[in-house]
């Protein structure tokens, strides 16, 4: 994959994701997972992961870290300069008429349509990534995954917590346990 | 002058919204709001409203949007840069660990805990939109038909390996055609 085909690919999947937060996810998966078959699902899961580690957007974080796996430091840069540019190009253009724009009947209408689609593929690619978790270790990684959903769908703890809490998890059960006593 | 008090404001933005998404909207109200007054609550929640129906996450939103007001085009590139500099630079060095540093086997132990935990935080964010998609919020219990059949028909669709980007522009379309005959309809 060149620099320009990667940098499009994500200014591409940037200008399709409404909603921000997740809605990424499936997206990527599609195009580098299942498309071109540059990352496993592991692979995504981690880089996924490690950038929810930093603060900022998840799926600025996600294509930086995607474009540093595939295409280096440059491709690193080319990632968020990609996942920036359409929404910046787009409130840019619609700054003057945004509030006849977002009432907009039918901008309305259309999205409630692309909502169900995207909640459709959401659930797609949480199925594929549990599964791909649940491999190995079962009971340790679906107790963590179960808490996590509750913590996330129920509370209303920072994120950023949760994902130190989740990494120390990981790092204590591993370094005092022996890998092969977790079940 | 104006455009680096646009590169601070939005710089700790940018540094200190972990988690992504609403996250940063409190720590935007904070500095574009109460701290230098370039938006009014209102327009905040116009910029939430217009987050939703445009793509882009919503500290993208909202810096382009008070840069343009603050400082035109120029003003927006400045806060949207601001916003993303922490976040590039944070994972720029953690990258650099993962993929060249040899990976050490903390990264490694921690992820082993992540892997499954973000699983569940996302499956969480999925229910979550599942029902804020589906159930119209005002008035008694209804369910938007418009999304729920896009839903139903983007799941046998997916099924059948129809890609992506597809599927997102036939929930488009699906939503007008929905939208028409409620329009029509309507008395």
């Amino acid at each position: 994959m060149s620099f320009w085909q990667f940098f499009l690919t994500i200014f591409k999947i940037s200008s399709i994701t409404f909603g921000g937060g997740y809605t990424i996810v499936p997206v990527i998966r599609e195009e580098f997972v299942c498309k071109r078959c540059l990352l496993t699902d592991e692979e995504m899961v981690d880089l996924i992961a490690l950038a929810q580690s930093a603060p900022g957007p998840i799926a600025v974080g996600t294509a930086l870290l995607t474009g540093y796996k595939l295409k280096g430091r440059t491709g690193a840069v080319l990632g968020v300069l990609a996942a920036i540019l359409p929404p910046l190009l787009i409130i840019s253009a619609l700054f003057f008429v945004y509030e006849a724009f977002a009432s907009n009947y039918w901008v309305r209408a259309a999205l409630r349509g692309m909502s169900g689609a995207i909640t459709a593929v959401m659930i797609f690619a949480v199925y594929a990534m549990a599964r791909q978790c649940l491999t190995r270790h079962r009971i340790f990684s679906g107790l963590l995954m179960l808490s996590a959903f509750l913590v996330g769908l129920l509370t209303s703890i920072n994120t950023g917590l949760v994902i130190l809490a989740l990494g120390l998890a990981g790092f204590l059960a591993f370094t005092f346990i022996p890998q092969e006593r977790i079940p | 002058m104006i455009f680096w008090q646009l590169f601070i404001a939005f710089l700790e933005v940018g540094a200190f919204a972990f988690g992504g998404g609403y996250a940063a909207l409190p720590l935007i109200e904070q500095v574009a709001v109460n701290r230098y007054h370039w938006l009014t609550l209102t327009e905040m929640t116009d910029i939430i409203a217009l987050s939703q129906v445009t793509p882009g996450p919503i500290a993208l939103n909202a810096a382009t949007f008070v840069g343009t007001r603050v400082a035109g085009f120029p003003g927006a590139i400045v806060a949207s840069l601001a916003a993303v500099l922490p976040q590039t630079l944070f994972l720029l060095f953690l990258g650099w660990f993962m993929f060249y540093g040899g990976r050490t086997t903390a990264i490694d132990r921690a992820l082993k805990g992540l892997r499954p935990g973000i699983t569940g935080l996302i499956a969480a964010a999925t229910v979550s939109m599942f029902i804020s998609t589906f159930i119209i919020a005002t008035g008694p219990l209804t369910i938007d038909w418009i999304a729920a059949a896009a839903f139903l028909i983007v799941i046998v669709l997916r099924i059948r390996k129809v890609s992506l980007t597809k599927l997102i522009f036939l929930g488009a379309g699906l939503g007008l055609a929905g939208g028409l005959i409620e329009h029509l309809v309507r008395p």
